[in-house]
């Protein structure tokens, strides 16, 4: 059924129609409507959740891991600070195996506080141990959230889905839902293997580890990791199959046979589209087309570093455009992982950072659009420029 | 309320081995509140010496489910499980039994940097029982002042030097803290008085709701006695006044236990090395102090009982 909804909305139908055991969320902007949305679905009824309105995220995070350890379905939703506030629990859900899953709005984190869009506070847990994926639009959220339920318990790791803040969260737009039995089906039941709720087979979770067992725990948790991307692969292409949307770790838009391209993630992909197809048919100036491309990166964590370097190795010239820096003073997050993703290709492309969108800071086609220009004019003396800042 | 033989037959789910010091009075404890339980319960445990000495992977003292998580959130954890008991005993998918819930944090887990969930899971109605095993300092960390450390007691950051006679603060009521929660049960306990620790257990069991125990467990490293004296120790707490037992059930107040003569607090004090510099010529007016202070909350305990 195609309806017309915002980021938020798209969410919270997904969560409605997930109808998970357990909801414990605290609200912020701009992912307080998610928890809005859906306290109402459990006031009229709509869902059979019980809701947690937790004192803090915090104990957001607490109570879901909780809810978990009973053997429950448990999602939460959050921004910003608020996923600031859960750094802590967030290594501990990750450590503890708990698949929870986190509805995400991308803002950037304070100081100075600001309500706006970057990757900053997602950037932030990028070690945690949690899936990451970044959506491009309503649609994807939508469609990735419930893909989430199945990655997660699968991987028995907890997963993330984000979108950007006020430009996804707040942007109406036109898209497919699916029918609450079509989402039923899809996710299935939960069967936990083991829950604290079995009385006759008492476990204890969340037991001191010295120097003789914590690295193998933490081994553990890394393997899931590294089978989680054969998992996001699988239930991607399995979600395209049944509904018509296919999801990979990444989508490449006319990279095929491009010289030059940029790296993005979330919606600034869809500005860069036009930008692409601009520059395929008119070039710099009037005239002679330019083979741009684009490789909107999906999934985070885990990294896809091998599929990263196949799609990127025949193009000589690559900007990674960051919507948050590390302030390591060598550029933005994604930049770095993809740079290394790189380095045992036998020619090497050149790569150059981009800054952009600190704060909610507007990118526009102009500002992609001179990204490209540096590449095809050959300007990557630079190893990190920052776009559309005051200097 | 069973008899002490009844009770000794009782499969005890705290098993021995763990390593918690000699003469500690948390595993006493522990073992009198499961001793309380007739039903299944699931115990949640925020970081602190109960947490480290029970659950050295791969070992484990815990006869019955437990979860710990981190620090601050027993209260928010455990009630995130009592929560998706609800949820999934209303959807049919686990056996249709009766569990109880059971948080059990240190001082520092309560009073301190975990106050903020336990009250939000006070306030949000959880079926839930919080008790507090108040050694009154971070013992784990190696004896560290909270805020329910007496005025006066020598710990490693209230150190007794030249110029500050220990801790310079009165603890914190945290009681009174959860009763204005206005939770259907709130009591102190100790130990030393194990028949009414378990009749308290088994009242906060049984209400429909949230139900707060704080429980006094003297920790012999940290107050400095012999091991063998820990529950004598605990008994003159509450014969001296310094922790009065009584409950607060629905609103009303009473004492579960008066002492026939109340003792005099200097010398419960004398007998713990964190007070030993407080009978320091000149450290008389602290005694006074801490004295005072204890009738001041007595006879306002007292009064409250009164007025019901």
């Amino acid at each position: 059924m195609r309806v017309a909804k915002t980021g938020n909305e798209a969410m919270a139908e997904a969560m409605r129609q997930i109808n998970p055991d357990v909801v414990a969320a605290y609200p912020i902007t701009p992912a307080t409507e998610i928890v809005q949305i859906f306290s109402s679905f459990v006031a009229d009824g709509l869902v059979n959740t019980e809701f947690i309105a937790a004192e803090s995220e915090h104990s957001a995070m607490s109570a879901c891991i909780g809810s978990c350890a009973a053997g429950a379905r448990t999602m939460t939703s959050t921004s910003s600070q608020g996923l600031a506030l859960m750094w802590e629990m967030l290594y501990i859900a990750s450590g503890l195996r708990m698949p929870i899953v986190l509805a995400e709005v991308n803002r950037a984190l304070s100081s100075p506080i600001n309500i706006h869009c970057d990757h900053s506070d997602t950037m932030g847990a990028r070690d945690s141990g949690w899936i990451q994926i970044y959506c491009e639009n309503a649609q994807e959220a939508y469609d990735s959230l419930i893909q989430a339920v199945r990655i997660a318990e699968e991987a028995l790791l907890p997963i993330m889905v984000s979108t950007d803040g006020f430009i996804i969260s707040h942007g109406m737009e036109s898209m497919e839902v699916l029918e609450d039995a079509q989402v039923k089906d899809f996710i299935g039941e939960y069967k936990p293997e083991h829950s604290l709720l079995d009385i006759d087979h008492p476990i204890t979770i969340g037991a001191i580890d010295f120097t003789d067992y914590y690295f193998e725990h933490k081994r553990q948790t890394i393997e899931a990791m590294r089978n989680a991307k054969g998992i996001v692969a699988k239930i991607g292409q399995e979600f395209g199959e049944k509904f018509g949307r296919s999801y990979g770790f990444f989508e490449e838009y006319r990279l095929e046979d491009a010289e030059i391209a940029i790296v993005v993630l979330g919606s600034t992909a869809g500005t860069a589209k036009v930008v692409v197809d601009e520059l395929r048919e008119t070039g710099l100036k009037p005239g002679k087309g330019i083979k741009a491309g684009l490789l909107r990166l999906r999934l985070f964590r885990p990294f896809p570093y091998q599929e990263l370097a196949q799609a990127l190795s025949r193009i000589p010239r690559i900007a990674v455009m960051d919507r948050s820096d590390s302030l390591n003073s060598a550029g933005g997050p994604v930049f770095t992982e993809i740079r290394s993703a790189l380095y045992d290709l036998d020619t090497r492309p050149k790569i150059v950072n981009y800054i952009y969108g600190l704060g909610g800071r507007n990118i526009d086609l102009a500002q992609i659009r001179s990204v490209y220009e540096d590449l095809a004019t050959n300007k990557t003396d630079e190893l990190v420029r920052y776009l559309g800042v005051r200097e | 309320m069973a008899t002490l033989k009844e009770l000794s037959h009782k499969k005890e789910l705290l098993s021995g081995g763990h390593r918690a010091c000699a003469g500690c009075t948390e595993p006493i404890a522990v073992r009198q509140i499961l001793m309380a339980t007739d039903t299944p319960v699931v115990v949640c445990c925020p970081t602190g010496c109960l947490e480290v000495t029970t659950t050295i992977f791969p070992y484990t003292a815990w006869r019955i489910p437990w979860i710990h998580s981190a620090f601050e959130n027993a209260a928010a954890t455990i009630s995130g499980v009592e929560v998706g008991y609800k949820a999934l005993k209303k959807r049919g998918k686990i056996p249709d039994r009766e569990i109880k819930f059971i948080g059990i944090g240190g001082d520092g887990g309560t009073y301190d940097i975990g106050f903020q969930a336990l009250s939000g899971a006070m306030e949000r109605g959880h079926n839930m029982v919080y008790i507090c095993l108040d050694n009154e300092a971070y013992m784990n960390t190696g004896i560290q002042r909270s805020s329910a450390t007496p005025k006066g007691a020598h710990t490693t950051t209230s150190p007794a030097g030249k110029v500050m006679p220990g801790k310079r603060d009165f603890r914190k009521d945290l009681t009174a803290c959860i009763a204005a929660h206005n939770v259907p049960y709130v009591a102190q306990a100790i130990p030393s008085m194990w028949k009414d620790l378990i009749n308290k257990v088994q009242k906060a069991l049984a209400v429909d709701g949230p139900a707060f125990i704080n429980v006094l467990v003297p920790c012999r490293l940290g107050w400095g006695f012999p091991p063998e004296k820990a529950i004598e120790i605990g008994r003159e707490a509450v014969s001296s006044c310094f922790w009065p037992l009584y409950e607060m059930e629905n609103g009303k107040w009473s004492l579960t236990y008066k002492p026939k003569e109340k003792t005099p607090l200097k010398d419960w004090l004398k007998q713990q090395v964190r007070f030993k510099h407080l009978f320091k010529p000149g450290n008389e007016a602290i005694i006074e102090e801490l004295q005072a202070d204890v009738d001041r909350n007595w006879e306002r305990l007292q009064k409250l009982c009164e007025l019901q």
